[in-house]
């Protein structure tokens, strides 16, 4: 079962484990529900659409409300360590939460006394606190954008606000950032990095990407990477090996964006509600796609 | 001879020359980000000399901000901090160098759209309307919250990060919000 961490901007929203649902524009956790505009929401959002697609079972989520003060992020890490040992979760996505390193490594700690352990993914204020815990390479998957990415190769910054300016500068190429992040150990084992081209990388380099099709205005949309590492989670819960889920994810992404007609005022729901017509068109009821772990697809000079 | 080279030893290069050895710096630790940020804004107001500034590595905890402050006026800044009910966690002098905040910005038009990005941050706007259309990037808890908060609102009269915020993305994101309604007033 694949199983998302997050937050939703409701100080009165509890701790909350269980089903995901979408209603409408929220999304459903028994009786607590949350608008669908951007962060967690819209991953789960994205998470289920693709689910539901690809025939997979119920997306799990542990959901609190945070509205950045950090305290709902704390009570949500306390109830991680003490109860994730016991759950059954093929993959785990980690995501909009404080950035915090004590708590990060109580929750890494308890991660591992699961059996079988879950394909790691994090993405967001978790991925922050994963890199300067230290522990970047436990991850088997980071979806940095090209800022986060800047951070991630910038191996002094705590947060991407305190990225060197020479490795932010804008003409720093994503391939070299790509290679510092993995020298200085600071990337899970693959990094699908989104942006105008979005790549697929390991520490032997770049493995695919994807530019095709280019919405220049997607990157005004709050949203979209949240939905990118949705799809990508929902992916590998299918089967994927993670480098195939991550390109896919890509290429399902972009379509999707490019469906829903964007200009950079278009809300991100647009974009959740064409991701079944994204798959349909890359022949989602196509066993490539929904039983990837038969089927090899070359990326680079590897087969997934 | 070691001894004589400190004792004659040339002015520190990371003195900026306006009495900011960093010597005679210290920085003020705080609960949260959103208690720094409201710290910062009545120091400035008050007309210290202040910066925020990111934590030396024995203090951080992933998502900090602390205030650099001249060590002399420690005590003139913690009363009027006290007087205003923000009582730092602690004190600590600056012996080396600190983490600056990212200062560059990014600027893209896309039509009639403006989008600014600092660090993590992207804000867009409607530049023929003023209206924000648009908040993206980021991974602190609370930018769902400012994109629920500002997006539809016009740049003018929409809350700012500065108060509503909490997080360094939330910081981010007013670095982002000042740079685009400055653009938006020339």
């Amino acid at each position: 079962m694949l199983g998302i961490v997050g937050t939703v901007p409701d100080p009165d929203f509890p701790v909350v484990e269980g089903k995901v649902s979408v209603n409408g524009e929220s999304v459903c956790i028994g009786a607590f529900s949350a608008p669908v505009n951007r962060g967690t929401p819209a991953l789960l959002a994205a998470s289920v659409a693709a689910a539901g697609v690809m025939g997979l079972g119920e997306v799990w989520a542990f959901l609190v409300g945070d509205l950045g003060t950090g305290s709902g992020s704390r009570s949500l890490y306390s109830y991680l360590e003490k109860n994730l040992p016991s759950r059954n979760l093929s993959v785990l996505l980690f995501h909009y939460l404080q950035p915090d390193v004590d708590w990060h490594n109580k929750v890494l700690f308890a991660v591992q006394e699961m059996n079988p352990r879950p394909v790691l993914i994090a993405d967001a204020g978790f991925m922050y606190a994963a890199k300067m815990s230290g522990q970047a390479t436990d991850y088997d998957l980071f979806t940095p954008d090209a800022g986060e990415l800047a951070f991630l190769a910038d191996e002094q910054a705590p947060h991407p606000f305190y990225t060197r300016g020479f490795i932010l500068h804008d003409k720093t190429k994503i391939p070299e950032l790509i290679a510092r992040a993995y020298e200085h150990e600071n990337a899970a084992k693959y990094l699908l990095v989104k942006g105008k081209k979005d790549y697929i990388a390991s520490r032997d380099g770049i493995l695919a990407e994807v530019d095709k099709p280019w919405e220049e205005a997607l990157e005004c949309i709050g949203g979209t990477g949240d939905t990118l590492s949705g799809i990508a989670a929902a992916l590998v819960e299918s089967g994927m090996a993670v480098p195939k889920a991550a390109y896919l994810s890509a290429r399902v992404n972009r379509l999707a964006g490019s469906l829903a007609r964007p200009t950079p005022a278009t809300q991100v729901l647009e974009i959740i509600r064409a991701i079944p017509g994204a798959f349909k068109k890359l022949g989602g009821a196509h066993p490539e796609m929904r039983d990837g772990h038969e089927r090899s697809l070359q990326i680079g000079n590897e087969a997934f | 001879m070691m001894f004589l080279a400190k004792l004659f030893k040339k002015k520190d290069p990371r003195d900026d020359g306006d009495g900011r050895g960093k010597t005679d710096r210290g920085i003020l630790v705080f609960e949260n980000t959103s208690e720094v940020i409201r710290a910062e804004r009545i120091l400035k107001e008050s007309g210290w000399k202040v910066e925020v500034m990111g934590p030396p590595p024995e203090i951080r905890t992933g998502c900090d901000l602390v205030i650099e402050i001249p060590l002399v006026e420690r005590l003139n800044i913690l009363r009027l901090l006290e007087k205003e009910k923000i009582e730092p966690l602690q004190f600590v002098p600056v012996t080396g160098p600190l983490l600056k905040p990212v200062d560059l910005f990014q600027t893209k038009r896309i039509g009639n759209y403006l989008m600014v990005r600092a660090a993590n941050m992207k804000i867009t706007i409607d530049s023929t309307s003023g209206v924000i259309v648009n908040i993206s990037g980021g991974g602190c808890p609370d930018v769902p919250f400012l994109a629920a908060e500002m997006v539809g609102a016009h740049l003018n009269k929409a809350p700012s990060p500065h108060e509503i915020g909490h997080t360094l993305c939330g910081y981010a994101l007013h670095l982002a919000y000042e740079e685009v309604k400055r653009l938006c007033s020339e």
